[in-house]
């Protein structure tokens, strides 16, 4: 079964054409998305200072609540 | 938030506003065209006329390609709430994670089986279950989208939670309340009908090419059927939902309507502005600023209340309140938002200490006083702050309804003269679907404007300003990488834009070769 799965996607990928250069841009996209971007312009902000859901929430109430300018 | 640094709030919205617009481009042609692909296979199914089939594989193929590069745009957005938005990410806990989960889990199950059978499993499975894929990929991708638009229409309305000082987090006490609220049933059945409008047009556009140059005229006029027919009723049930999300609008974000219809006073029998050019001022509020304007006398009380003498209030009134009609100023609100913010700091405190007592009073206040929270960050301000950007809603709100109207005797007129068999001789109308299908998109773009810019300054109605939400990360990253974005998009719009034209040259015959 399990096979036949597997066979049914590669027969599907190396019967493509136009779909082939499609699929390099999903790989081009995906990579600059998650290896580039994600990794080196977008850390979880408050992950990337806490280490705990506790001291998130404790951050956000004092951003929240300290509106004095 | 001891310093706000405005750019930094405005070059986070523009990214966020980029990224999203450019989704937008790929999502509503996905939603409709998986659609008309269904039923064109169905009737391939019903007839067995191989022609259909051809028509079928076709139309998926500009399907693939759409799917392909518009395919993971969204998970960008994503990135940007944990980065850009933190405050507001953990503010909105649960409520917008559960759907964007369920979202993530529909969209990988869908697209990693159905699709495939759709694309690879001709010959390979019966016609009935490849049928039956192709109808669940419409359906499946109708259904994601329900799940981010629901998440989208609780920050227009915010509804069926609680917040929870401990966690300083919005957790979801009633699904059903979020799920079916007005604003949502309407958010989602307007967006999809209005991906069904565009990928209609987008086949009409295309069909129209193809007969103008004595190409595939049967398959044109094979796909103007299916698609006007679709777009005919879509269009028609567009504008009644848009009718439905005017009344929504009218009742959850009264501002939001008056900047739609650029109406600075409220009236009782309130016209609707058909046409109108608008001075340059924005902020005051105390003048009328129409140069020019086409009014049409007590239908914006009829759309918005369903009753010619209802009133309807306008910016002026919003601002400064109208005793008359029970409406507070804005003033007011942002003292009952500030006295929820220091209630809540109050408790903080008081817990901190182990102040039983005073914790609780605190409490209290803050809960009854929490509707208007997001006014008390605009406590020393201009409440003319709280305006919305009067002129890019109304001129946008007025594109998307002119279009509109525009769209539904355009397929009636398509659908007429293919009926009749005389399309093939009436170059100037299929010239003119060709030129609707930029249109179109610009109508999709144009309605995301209204919803979005029309809502201003708000992330979270009434409860979290954009200025409350923004993370404290340097304004230098958030344009480096709005300048990044825009490079990557339009480098894949173009890929898209020359890949599919390619494919719409090459015809069906030579992509049926391939």
């Amino acid at each position: 079964m399990l096979k036949k799965i597997f066979n049914f996607y590669k027969e599907g990928f190396l019967s493509m054409k136009t779909g082939k250069k499609l699929w390099i841009i999903i790989g081009i996209k995906l990579f600059i998305m998650f290896a580039i971007l994600k990794i080196f312009f977008f850390n979880d902000f408050l992950s990337s200072k806490f280490d705990n859901d506790k001291d998130k929430g404790d951050y956000v109430i004092e951003q929240l609540t300290n509106i004095n300018k | 938030m001891e310093h706000i640094d405005f750019s930094l709030v405005d070059w986070s919205r523009a990214q966020f506003a980029l990224t999203a617009l450019y989704h937008w481009i790929f999502v509503p042609l996905t939603l409709g065209l998986s659609f008309i692909i269904a039923i064109m296979e169905t009737l391939y199914v019903k007839t067995g006329n191989p022609e259909w089939k051809r028509i079928t594989k076709y139309w998926m193929s500009l399907f693939g390609i759409n799917f392909a590069i518009g395919v993971a745009t969204g998970i960008i957005l994503e990135f940007e709430f944990g980065t850009n938005w933190s405050n507001y990410s953990w503010f909105v806990g649960d409520i917008f994670g559960a759907p964007l989960a369920i979202e993530g889990i529909m969209a990988f199950f869908m697209e990693s089986t159905f699709i495939a059978i759709m694309f690879f499993g001709w010959n390979k499975v019966s016609k009935k279950f490849h049928l039956l894929s192709s109808w669940l990929v419409a359906i499946g991708s109708n259904l994601s989208a329900l799940w981010i638009l629901v998440a989208n229409a609780w920050m227009q309305n915010p509804t069926g939670m609680q917040f929870n000082p401990e966690t300083a987090r919005n957790e979801m006490v009633d699904f059903w309340s979020i799920l079916f609220s007005p604003v949502a049933i309407n958010k989602f059945l307007h967006t999809i009908t209005s991906g069904y409008v565009l990928a209609s047009i987008f086949v009409i556009g295309i069909s129209a090419w193809y007969i103008i140059r004595k190409r595939e005229v049967i398959l044109g006029k094979r796909s103007i059927v299916v698609a006007g027919t679709f777009g005919l009723i879509a269009s028609l049930y567009l504008a009644f939902t848009g009718d439905g999300s005017a009344k929504a609008v009218a009742q959850y974000q009264p501002m939001k309507l008056a900047a739609m219809e650029g109406l600075y006073h409220g009236s009782e029998n309130a016209p609707l502005v058909a046409i109108g050019i608008l001075d340059d001022v924005e902020i005051n509020v105390d003048e009328d600023h129409f140069i020019a304007e086409l009014p049409i006398p007590g239908a914006l009380s009829m759309l918005a209340f369903g009753d010619f003498d209802a009133f309807v209030p306008g910016i002026y009134d919003l601002v400064h309140g109208n005793e008359e009609q029970g409406i507070i100023s804005y003033q007011e609100k942002i003292k009952i938002g500030k006295k929820s913010i220091d209630a809540l700091k109050a408790y903080k405190v008081a817990k901190k200490e182990g102040n039983t007592n005073e914790a609780e009073k605190q409490l209290k206040i803050f809960k009854e006083n929490y509707k208007y929270f997001g006014f008390g960050y605009y406590a020393g301000h201009d409440p003319h702050e709280l305006i919305p950007p009067v002129k890019i809603t109304f001129y946008a709100f007025h594109i998307m309804v002119s279009l509109g109207t525009y769209f539904i005797l355009f397929f009636a007129l398509m659908l007429f003269y293919t009926l009749k068999n005389k399309i093939q001789d009436k170059n100037f109308i299929l010239k003119l679907a060709v030129w609707t299908i930029p249109l179109a998109f610009i109508s999709q773009e144009a309605g995301w404007i209204v919803a979005e810019v029309g809502r201003q300054p708000w992330v979270i109605q009434d409860l979290m300003p954009t200025i409350a939400a923004v993370s404290k990360i340097a304004t230098t990253n958030v344009i480096i990488t709005f300048f990044l974005f825009l490079a990557v998009f339009t480098a894949l719009l173009i890929a898209e834009f020359k890949i599919m034209l390619t494919q719409i040259k090459k015809g069906p015959e030579e992509i049926s070769k391939n």
